[in-house]
């Protein structure tokens, strides 16, 4: 087969029909309905683990719904891996870039085709890459290795891929993430003119109301897995769309908690470091938790909330400013965070807070083994008092495990946490810092979870609870702050939050 | 173990499923070893010769009579610190292999103190170089721990490219500024008065000092990891270097430390080959001991304890390289190609953990 890459052949629509996706007991996708019309720019808005991404997946044929259908074109099409969804016209570009750094923006092209020769005749196709460049209403150097263009020509050249391999209806997963608003503008207004051209059609997934406003003709908008609206961008508000996203108004009725204001704790002033890609950095101008309050950082993730937690727990350097815990510097060292009873439970704790490899009795001794009963640091490890520990631990947090020597690893996950707030929450607690304490959890674990922290709280600690899940936020914090592009950008005390509010200011919006 | 309660379906079945990875991790080597000679065996057959005959050879050298354990034992106490060398940074997730410089630059360190302190006391001047070389081995190790955490340089690669520099640096100085003008042919130190040369156990064969210590630091070493507090914190930051961090050890340290502490042990390793064996510091230090040491300490697991029995048989193989050259007329190299195809068998044989079934509490009937 050598047919020629084909110049688009006009926008295709496709129609995901009552799609439903369970990976076990979860219910990733439930029953959701969504209409692409051709050539229209269609946007798809959710929080992290909406199931935006599970719903691309299956269209793209990563994955298989349990149940539904897919058309294209009208017709139902079964879409058993990503070269079907190629050969029915249908392309994404990912979040992440997927060139080849070391090879040139030509190269890259041809690779990509399915039906690359064995032999290349450079000469015959870079004449006929660079009509095709030609024939685009947006260029991409063609010439240098992609590792030396700035972000936004390897976005270009992403979606330049797709339409060189034919691809009539164009998934975009956060194409401007990466992106200066500049060339976000500029990238977006390239794919609207192709829209409204007929050439394609475009899904997009966002987080960012901007774009959906400026670029979209139409939204759909996910929320727990299930499609919580759509229709015309021009027929609804902001307002709208963010309640739609983050959901109703969320009482924290049903929590007991003891009315305290205590003194401040934590507190951070001007503390800046670097970001993961350091190219940006992450600075707080102010942050205060008091004793007897959770203070609830949300945000959609990748916005600092990682730095944040890095910065408190002493493995990202500051750059500048301060972070003080009981007006004392604080720098995270053993011996100030016994000191002042500073605890933390990050994220993904097999990942972050636990020797995978070691016993499940061990890592519950993670805090305690270097000092004796009256915290005078110790050169013997004493093995016996360990294992004692650990059974009282296991039973008080009902850790199920098959024994105290069975390696942390392999414990379920909710049990992993459990066994992490058995070591961080036995004993006087002054500060907690919790990253997205419930994260992959089932509903059993995220309730005795969540009781644990606000009895933490009504314990008289202070609680810095940083999570990607606003429901969470709002049903255990007292006061909530937005973290948005590294910075502290919203506060309202949780009592008189306004979810739409939130939301908007976690998209960007203030 | 009395220790083994709470939380248990059945007693008897948990303090057997406790068991099941260390009889999987002496399971798995052995078959590795066994298996290389195995693969081994196909190779000497490719060559004509019988492997009957030649681990009936490797017997009869390395393990058969008092003067082939002589022979063996006496070639253990190195292998015993260069694997000390590599198990220790090992605790800490570290692949140190470059310990072969550390025994050099000992070895050389122990000679030239030894020039020094020609009529001191002998236990004196014996003491002055062991720690002499143990300080030297230190540095040189331990700079390898330090450049790792300060600046992400891959200790693996560093260590074994310092291996280099420490004997083009051993060379430097034994052909330069404290080259024996008297040593004609093989440049050396100055020979060792017979007050500064570590003599011979107590035992009927001639098997000098060196073992006695060399076992003497496995157990201790196997104390420090397995019996204190610091040895714990190392392994924390060892399997988890980030949960290490958010609990605040000292993770630097302790890198430091662990290099350093290995880099000691294969400098006393140069130190009794310079003061026990050569009477000087010359290029028979650069025996390749660093590197056997290497193959010892991944057969042990990092197992301090383990080092032992497992330097004896590798000193063994190596102890017989003579008699297989003679009798069977192969190159004394044939036992580094054995050892090569070992090693490789066992590196494979690190995929298998927790990949064989029998080594599953599940297969015994236990729960997950």
């Amino acid at each position: 087969m050598s047919h020629e890459p084909a110049l688009p052949a006009g926008a295709i629509g496709v129609e995901a029909v009552a799609m439903t996706m369970r990976f076990g007991d979860f219910t990733a996708l439930d029953n959701v309905t969504l209409n692409v019309v051709p050539g229209s720019f269609h946007a798809l808005l959710g929080e992290n683990g909406a199931g935006k991404s599970t719903l691309v997946k299956c269209i793209m044929g990563f994955y298989h719904a349990t149940e539904g259908a897919l058309l294209v074109d009208g017709r139902e099409a079964i879409v058993r891996d990503p070269v079907d969804a190629q050969r029915l016209g249908l392309g994404m570009v990912y979040q992440h870039f997927t060139l080849v750094p070391s090879l040139t923006g030509a190269e890259n092209l041809l690779i990509s085709r399915a039906d690359a020769p064995q032999v290349i005749s450079w000469r015959k196709e870079m004449s006929k890459l660079h009509a095709f460049v030609e024939s685009m209403p947006f260029k991409a150097p063609l010439d240098r290795p992609v590792s030396s263009l700035s972000a936004g020509e390897k976005q270009k050249l992403e979606i330049l891929k797709q339409l060189y391999l034919g691809t009539r209806f164009l998934i975009l997963d956060e194409p401007t993430s990466v992106l200066t608003p500049g060339e976000a503008d500029e990238i977006l207004g390239h794919v609207r003119a192709l829209c409204e051209a007929g050439q394609i059609s475009v899904l997009m997934i966002t987080h960012k109301f901007r774009e959906v406003t400026q670029f979209a003709d139409d939204v759909s908008i996910l929320r727990r897995g299930k499609l919580a609206g759509s229709g015309e961008v021009s027929s609804l508000s902001h307002d709208e769309m963010a309640r739609m996203m983050v959901g109703e108004q969320v009482q924290n009725g049903g929590v007991t908690r003891a009315a305290t204001e205590g003194e401040t704790v934590l507190s951070l002033r001007d503390a800046r470091a670097k970001d993961r890609s350091g190219l940006k950095s992450v600075d707080i101008a102010k942050l205060d938790v008091r004793a007897g309050e959770i203070l609830g950082v949300a945000g959609v993730s990748g916005n600092g909330q990682t730095e944040l937690m890095e910065m408190l727990t002493g493995q990202r350097n500051l750059t500048g400013g301060e972070i003080r815990v009981k007006g004392l510097p604080y720098h995270a060292s053993r011996r100030e965070a016994k000191a002042l009873k500073v605890r933390y439970l990050p994220e993904e704790p097999l990942h972050n807070a636990c020797a995978p490899h070691m016993s499940v009795a061990e890592n519950l001794a993670f805090r305690q083994f270097d000092v004796n009963g009256s915290d005078r640091p110790r050169f013997w490890k004493n093995k016996r008092e360990m294992l004692a520990t650990a059974g009282d631990r296991i039973s008080e947090f009902n850790v199920k495990t098959a024994s105290v020597h069975s390696p942390i690893a392999s414990l379920s996950g909710g049990n992993v946490q459990r066994a992490v707030l058995a070591r961080e929450l036995t004993g006087e607690v002054d500060l907690l810092v919790v990253a997205n304490p419930c994260f992959g959890l089932d509903f059993a674990a995220v309730s005795a979870i969540r009781e644990r922290i606000l009895a933490a709280r009504n314990g008289g600690a202070a609680v810095l609870l940083i999570s990607e899940d606003l429901d969470e936020i709002l049903e255990l914090s007292d006061r909530v702050v937005v973290i948005s592009e590294g910075q502290i950008v919203f506060e309202t005390a949780t009592a008189n939050a306004n979810t739409a509010e939130i939301g908007a200011h976690m998209a960007g919006h203030g | 173990m009395s220790d083994t309660t709470t939380a248990s379906p059945s007693g008897a079945s948990v303090a057997f499923a406790q068991w099941l990875p260390r009889i999987e991790a002496v399971v798995i080597p052995l078959a590795a070893l066994l298996g290389g000679l195995l693969v081994f065996s196909v190779f000497l057959l490719v060559l004509g010769k019988s492997p009957v005959d030649f681990y009936g050879l490797i017997y009869k050298a390395g393990f058969s009579t008092p003067f082939s354990w002589q022979n063996t034992l006496s070639r253990v106490s190195p292998l015993l610190f260069a694997a000390l060398c590599v198990a220790l940074p090992a605790r800490l997730g570290l692949v140190v292999i470059g310990g072969e410089g550390a025994i050099v630059l000992g070895g050389l360190a122990a000679a030239v103190l030894g020039t020094m302190l020609i009529g001191a006391p002998s236990t004196l001047g014996l003491l002055v170089m062991a720690i002499g070389a143990a300080g030297i081995g230190a540095l040189w190790i331990g700079a390898v721990g330090w450049m790792r955490f300060k600046r992400g340089v891959n200790e693996t690669i560093a260590s074994l490219l310092m291996a280099y520099i420490a004997i083009a640096l051993m060379n430097h100085f034994v052909e330069g500024p404290f080259r024996d003008p008297a040593s004609l042919n093989k440049p050396s130190t100055a020979p060792l008065p017979d007050s500064l040369r570590v003599g011979d156990m107590p035992i009927g064969i001639e098997v000098h000092w060196g073992f006695a210590v060399g076992v003497l630091a496995c157990v201790l070493a196997w104390v420090l990891i397995d019996r204190t507090t610091i040895g714990f914190a190392a392994r924390i930051a060892g399997d988890n270097v980030r949960a290490a961090q958010v609990q605040g050890l000292p993770v630097g340290k302790l890198i430091i430390g662990f290099t350093a502490l290995g880099g000691a042990f294969a400098g006393l390793a140069g130190f009794f080959e310079a003061s026990a064996i050569h009477g000087a510091a010359n290029g028979s230090l650069v025996a390749g001991y660093g590197y056997t040491g290497i193959l010892v300490a991944f057969l042990a697991r990092h197992n301090p304890l383990a080092i032992i029995p497992v330097a004896i048989l590798l000193a063994g193989f190596e102890a017989s390289s003579g008699l297989i050259q003679r009798r069977m007329d192969l190159p004394d190299a044939t036992i580094l190609v054995m050892e090569g195809i070992v090693f490789v068998v066992l590196l494979f044989s690190e995929t298998l953990y927790g990949k064989i079934a029998v080594f599953d509490p599940k297969f015994w009937g236990g729960r997950a």
